[in-house]
């Protein structure tokens, strides 16, 4: 069991994770690149090809919200929800939106990327999966593991103070072992902001 | 071909002063002095140690301003954590839909 992210002796910081934690991580990191390019709406219903220039500096994207609420979060509104916010927040992900997605997915990407590096495929089942990360890489596994917790977190429905309902449900429920691990994110994630200090 | 500020503007003006921009050229100098917040909303999720992170390293905040911007998000729902025209605060947005944060911008005066 990794102990978490510590500050690396001369620069960066570093994790040792167990084949079983790496292939996690990596299988989740999949599961939301996944769910960010398959949710990219239809070009129909994202105003892109009203100007083929707009199109071509990428200033053309989606003007309505995902449906998943997991999408959702990850790519929220920009305005809050007042009367008459609809146009300028339409605009906003027209805007923004696209970027947004590609960023994230290149984070995610990252993360698995340094897990790979490290072994996490190839590592016999008592290999360590060392992981060491510079500055850009810090980077990527702060804002992924928030979109990893946002994303489990949204679909168990977490709510602040709800920790007695988790601990309630028996140990074979798949929900609370789905919660063990949005436990274990935010423990990796906490070590890694403290690495940092 | 439309650029995002001047869609961005059109709206503004549009929901500020809807009589004038009819009438006359709306000097746009005056409307975008019209000060703008970034407002972080509360949320189950992020760590108390990462939105303090963020607000230090994104805002350059000193660590007492970012762990009291914090825990008026977390106590209060939302705060506001910086101002200024409406394209920085779109920028603002940008980044901490970035992080992760759930944060959206608004007039200053209707917060």
């Amino acid at each position: 069991m990794t102990s978490g992210f510590t500050r690396a002796r001369r620069r960066g910081v570093h994790a040792r994770f167990d084949v079983a934690e790496a292939s996690l991580i990596v299988s989740l990191a999949g599961q939301v690149i996944e769910l960010l390019r398959d949710g990219v709406p239809d070009p129909q219903v994202t105003g892109a090809g009203e100007d083929p220039l707009d199109e071509l500096v990428g200033m053309s994207g989606p003007v309505t919200r995902p449906e998943d609420p997991v999408l959702r979060r990850l790519l929220p509104d920009g305005y809050s929800d007042e009367p008459g916010s609809e146009d300028a927040n339409a605009e906003f992900r027209r805007f923004t939106e696209r970027g947004l997605r590609d960023d994230k997915v290149a984070n995610a990407e990252a993360v698995i990327a340094s897990l790979q590096v490290a072994g996490a495929d190839a590592a016999a089942e008592d290999d360590p999966v060392d992981v060491e990360l510079d500055q850009a890489g810090v980077q990527a596994w702060l804002r992924c593991l928030t979109d990893l917790r946002l994303a489990i977190g949204t679909r168990l429905g977490v709510a602040d103070g709800d920790e007695s309902h988790w601990e309630s449900l028996p140990d074979d429920d798949q929900a609370k072992a789905m919660h063990d691990v949005y436990d274990w994110l935010g423990f990796l994630q906490e070590s890694l902001v403290r690495s940092l200090r | 071909m439309r650029s995002p500020s001047h869609d961005l503007r059109d709206n503004a003006v549009v929901t500020t002063a809807p009589s004038e921009v009819e009438e006359s050229d709306v000097d746009e100098r005056v409307l975008a002095d019209v000060p703008w917040v970034t407002v972080v909303w509360n949320d189950p999720v992020n760590l108390m140690s990462y939105v303090a992170y963020v607000f230090r390293t994104y805002f350059g905040y000193s660590e007492a301003k970012a762990d009291k911007l914090m825990m008026a998000v977390h106590e209060e729902g939302r705060a506001a954590v910086s101002n200024g025209s409406r394209e920085a605060m779109e920028r603002d947005v940008q980044a901490m839909h970035s992080y992760g944060l759930w944060a959206t911008l608004q007039k200053a005066d209707a917060s």
